[in-house]
């Protein structure tokens, strides 16, 4: 099996070490994993300010890259959703169609492609509430949602539960967005900074050590609210997590 | 954090003729009364929280979304049919039907049916087609007087505000502040905020409105084309005692509120107030099919828009809206910034996606007001796609050249820069250094934006792409 | 061209879609529901009460309860009034009953609604007017749910009809909520045929 392997432009500049995570966990299977090195961005901040047009270079240069994968692995929801439902700005040729059916999410990929049963290398004795990105959570399925009359079911919990130690601290609001939003976050930074702010107090109520996702963009705006609001909380992604690289 | 009783109410946006209102000025203007901003908070997810109570009471909950979504469908496809079919019984049943093409036609109608019978007052139950015709200034400029009888919709009236929110009107309020409309306006007791006593007064004051009105108005929730019926929805009974005191009763609803049969509004019903409050059903649930006894009954049919909008396959499933609210209750930004900052008739993210269908110019900003997270989609009960209209509306802004002018300079140089591996690297990052700024998409100039309230990110000693040619590509995968 | 004819063309040209069929709907019953006690307990969420019917005397207590009033309509002939409603009532003259005794049509187990047609009312403020009401209703005239009660004919052959599911109720002012806002300020239901 052939993996390519899409780094995300914000966690490559500023949490290098979660894509290592990610790298370093995947081959742990029994898969080919490479990282074409052209890789730049999924195209998001574009897409979502509605420049589309905009976003077809982008959107060109990332088949280029991934097209000759059997699947392409992100450790990130949101990058995810953006391939898989919204690549439109080009024309939809085979490699587009092969691309957008192929990407898939870490966690998506470890539970339903790889079903993993096992990560004996981790432990992580630590209370953790899990922040589910909104478009992991309604864009791509990762978990039950609250607003609809549906059977619960977490893929990240499924993941995390085989994971030794870890206990799980339900949050007031358990998926309520939290305010980053991509370029929300600095175009409407008031509403956005305080949304991140309820965030992180019913993470603080809830009794959270640590707050775990499988997006470092929504966690990178919550840890910069709890910083400065001097609320003590770790924000870690589930790679990290799954990898054993913390405990 | 201030005392919500002492703190001043926030006002709403600030409108300046035509020119695109800024809704995140106000937003911020009510997070900065934290005590107002979190009691509305609390209040709407309060609702919210009801609502899911509802939903899982009944099992057949998402069957029914599906329903309700399936027969707005299948009305607004064969819409003209249905309105003619209405009319029919309508009128079969002693009703007048009129139809207005637009706020204008609609305002000059009721005005004309009142002055013909020389009908001085008015006492109207809530609707949103009322605000959005700006019926009730069209009204009182033609000197008749207008007495809103919903309580929230009256503390609006009186304190010369728009309703906040399509439920609850006055949810922005404290008890204060309603108590100083209520002195103000009402002659009601200075410094008596209890609850009950404002409510009161305003049951007593209204009441001798409602007795002696020349003519009193409904909107209307649904209208059945099979049966000619208008049904409407409230939980104060002020609907039934506006159209059942006077001796006239006017309609005035929008066309869309059509469906085809008795047995269709069963599904409507069970989800309208379940979703709106979180309540089963609204105290009454009422179907006006023809004059009352010895009076007179009219119906408006308004379009204003509507049939054009019919058109767009994009945005017609806004059409499908049954005004329920639970998008707003749910909405994370609608929670934080209060109804009044979206400067709009219709607001939180069934606002996004109806204001700038008005005037696209106007409410531009508008569909930014949102981060996408689909919340509101999936508590809508005729499911209406919304997150994915206000993404749609994006890309038509910038089609149309309403996208403000910084977004587009900073979207158009990040699509250049992420189109190009190589100047990508080199932005950020020279040699082994990641430089000492976050990525464009963030910062971008808005490093102030970032770092106002949360502290920013230390840059790492090296991106992954160079640990990963230093440890992959160069010594190899073998050697780690 | 008249607004109408304006209007109607826009739309069709609007929609050119095929013709199809309104969608069909389930009744959606549960089994296993004991009717009766649903609707009680619904009628109770919804703020309203149960008067009891005594077994020497079914309406021993709605008599207790109106006993200390001033006005009292009645349109049920087994309670006697004060206030008698003509063809020639106005509206508005309702305004001083302090309890209305009426008969429903029907009720709904699902949300304790009960239904009341312009028949029922005699006059329609007398529904909304008088500060309490007392509803007789047969209990064999309760339906299971909203979809049952949209089946009944009532909605076809009159001008008006209301399902009151409770008294009047409001919770405009911070979400406190209040019975009798500006309709009754309470609802009872004696179950009898
Ligand atoms: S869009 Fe949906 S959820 Fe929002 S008010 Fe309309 S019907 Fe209700």
């Amino acid at each position: 099996m052939e993996v390519g392997l899409f780094i995300p432009c914000y966690m490559d500049a500023l949490e290098p070490e979660v894509g290592i995570s990610t790298l370093k966990l995947l081959e742990r299977f029994d898969i080919n994993v490479t990282y074409p090195f052209d890789q730049t961005c999924c195209g998001q901040p574009m897409t979502n300010t509605g420049c589309h047009t905009e976003a077809a270079e982008t959107e060109k240069l990332f088949v280029k890259n991934f097209s000759q994968f059997d699947y392409i692995v992100m450790p990130s929801g949101s990058c995810t959703n953006q391939v898989r439902h919204h690549f439109d700005a080009i024309k939809q040729t085979d490699e587009v169609q092969h691309v957008r059916k192929n990407t898939y999410d870490l966690v998506e990929f470890l539970h339903d492609i790889l079903k993993v049963e096992d990560f004996p290398w981790a432990s992580f004795s630590h209370k953790v509430a899990i922040h589910y990105n909104c478009n992991a959570l309604r864009g791509l399925r990762h978990a039950s949602m609250s607003e609809r009359r549906e059977p619960f079911f977490s893929k990240p919990k499924d993941l995390l539960s085989k994971v030794k130690g870890i206990e799980f601290v339900d949050l007031e609001r358990p998926d309520e967005c939290c305010g980053f939003g991509g370029t929300f976050s600095v175009f409407e930074e008031g509403v956005s900074a305080k949304m991140g702010q309820d965030k992180v107090m019913d993470q603080h109520r809830s009794g959270a050590e640590y707050v775990i996702s499988a997006d470092s963009s929504c966690l990178m705006h919550q840890k910069g609210c709890a910083m400065r609001m001097g609320v003590d909380l770790k924000y870690a992604h589930i790679a990290q997590i799954l990898n054993g690289d913390l405990s | 954090m201030s005392d919500l009783q002492q703190e001043v109410q926030p006002k709403g946006a600030k409108i300046k003729g035509n020119k695109p209102v800024n809704q995140l000025e106000a937003a911020n203007r009510f997070i900065a009364a934290s005590a107002h901003q979190q009691m509305h908070d609390q209040r709407l997810w309060d609702l919210r929280k009801k609502r899911d109570a509802q939903m899982h009471l009944i099992p057949e909950w998402e069957a029914l979304r599906d329903l309700a979504s399936d027969i707005k469908s299948h009305t607004l496809d064969h819409l003209a049919d249905y309105l003619e079919e209405f009319e029919r019984n309508a009128k079969a049943n002693g009703v007048h039907v009129h139809w207005a093409k637009d706020a204008q036609e609609s305002n000059d109608i009721i005005t004309t049916i009142l002055k013909e019978r020389n009908a001085k007052s008015l006492v109207k139950s809530k609707s949103m087609l009322g605000e959005e015709c700006m019926l009730r200034q069209h009204l009182e400029e033609e000197g008749i007087t207008v007495i809103e009888t919903d309580l929230g919709e009256r503390i609006q009236q009186l304190d010369k505000e728009d309703p906040s929110h399509v439920v609850v009107p006055a949810v922005h309020k404290s008890r204060t502040d309603v108590s100083k409309v209520f002195v103000k306006t009402l002659n009601a007791e200075q410094g008596n905020n209890d609850v009950h006593y404002l409510a009161e007064t305003q049951r007593e004051t209204t009441r001798p409105y409602i007795l002696n009105a020349d003519a009193g108005m409904t909107g209307g929730n649904f209208l059945v084309a099979e049966t000619g019926a208008v049904v409407v929805c409230t939980n104060e009974g002020n609907a039934d005692l506006s159209a059942n005191t006077p001796s006239l009763h006017i309609v005035t609803v929008g066309i869309e509120k059509m469906i085809p049969k008795m047995e269709h509004l069963a599904v409507f019903i069970r989800l309208l107030s379940r979703s709106a409050l979180g309540s089963p059903i609204t105290q009454y649930t009422s179907c006006f099919r023809g004059p009352r006894k010895g009076g007179e009954m009219h119906v408006v049919l308004v379009d204003n828009g509507r049939s054009t909008r019919l058109a767009s396959q994009k945005f017609k499933a806004g059409l499908k809206c049954i005004r329920c609210g639970a998008c707003m209750n749910t909405c994370p930004v609608f929670r934080r910034s209060g109804g009044l900052s979206y400067g709009s008739t219709y607001a939180g993210p069934i606002g996004l996606i109806l204001s700038p269908t008005y005037n696209a110019h106007k409410y531009r900003n508008l569909p930014f007001a949102s981060t996408l997270n689909g919340s509101c989609t999936n508590v809508c009960p005729v499911k209406i796609n919304l997150h994915e209209q206000i993404f749609a509306w994006r890309e038509t802004l910038a089609d149309e050249k309403e996208l403000s002018l910084s977004k587009r300079i900073i979207m158009t140089s990040l699509g250049k820069l992420f189109a190009h591996p190589k100047a990508y690297r080199m932005a950020v990052q020279t040699g082994d250094k990641v430089l000492s700024y976050l990525p464009h998409f963030i910062v971008y100039n808005q490093l102030n934006a970032w770092g106002r309230q949360r502290d920013i990110p230390q840059p790492p000693k090296e991106t992954f792409h160079s640990w990963y040619a230093k440890n992959y590509m160069k010594k190899g995968k073998a050697d780690e | 061209m008249s607004s109408r004819e304006f209007i109607l063309n826009q739309i069709r040209q609007s929609c050119q879609t095929e013709h199809s069929e309104a969608p069909t709907l389930p009744l959606f019953h549960q089994n296993s529901v004991d009717i009766i006690e649903r609707f009680k307990q619904s009628l109770i969420a919804m703020g309203g009460q149960i008067i009891e019917a005594d077994p020497q005397d079914p309406y021993k207590f709605v008599k207790e309860r109106i006993a200390e009033s001033k006005v009292i309509c009645s349109v049920v002939p087994e309670i006697q009034g004060n206030r008698h409603l003509t063809e020639t009532t106005e509206p508005k003259e309702l305004q001083d009953i302090d309890y209305g005794i009426l008969r429903a049509s029907f009720g709904v187990a699902e949300t304790g609604s009960i239904c009341l047609t312009e028949q029922d009312l005699f006059i329609n403020t007398l529904g909304y007017l008088p500060q309490h009401l007392i509803i007789f209703l047969d209990p064999k005239q309760i339906v299971e749910n909203l979809h049952d009660a949209y089946a009944r004919p009532e909605w076809k052959q009159i001008h008006y009809a209301a399902l009151h599911s409770g008294p009047s109720a409001t919770a405009d002012i911070e979400g406190v909520l209040i019975r009798g806002a500006q309709g009754v300020r309470s609802l009872s239901v004696l179950l009898i045929e």
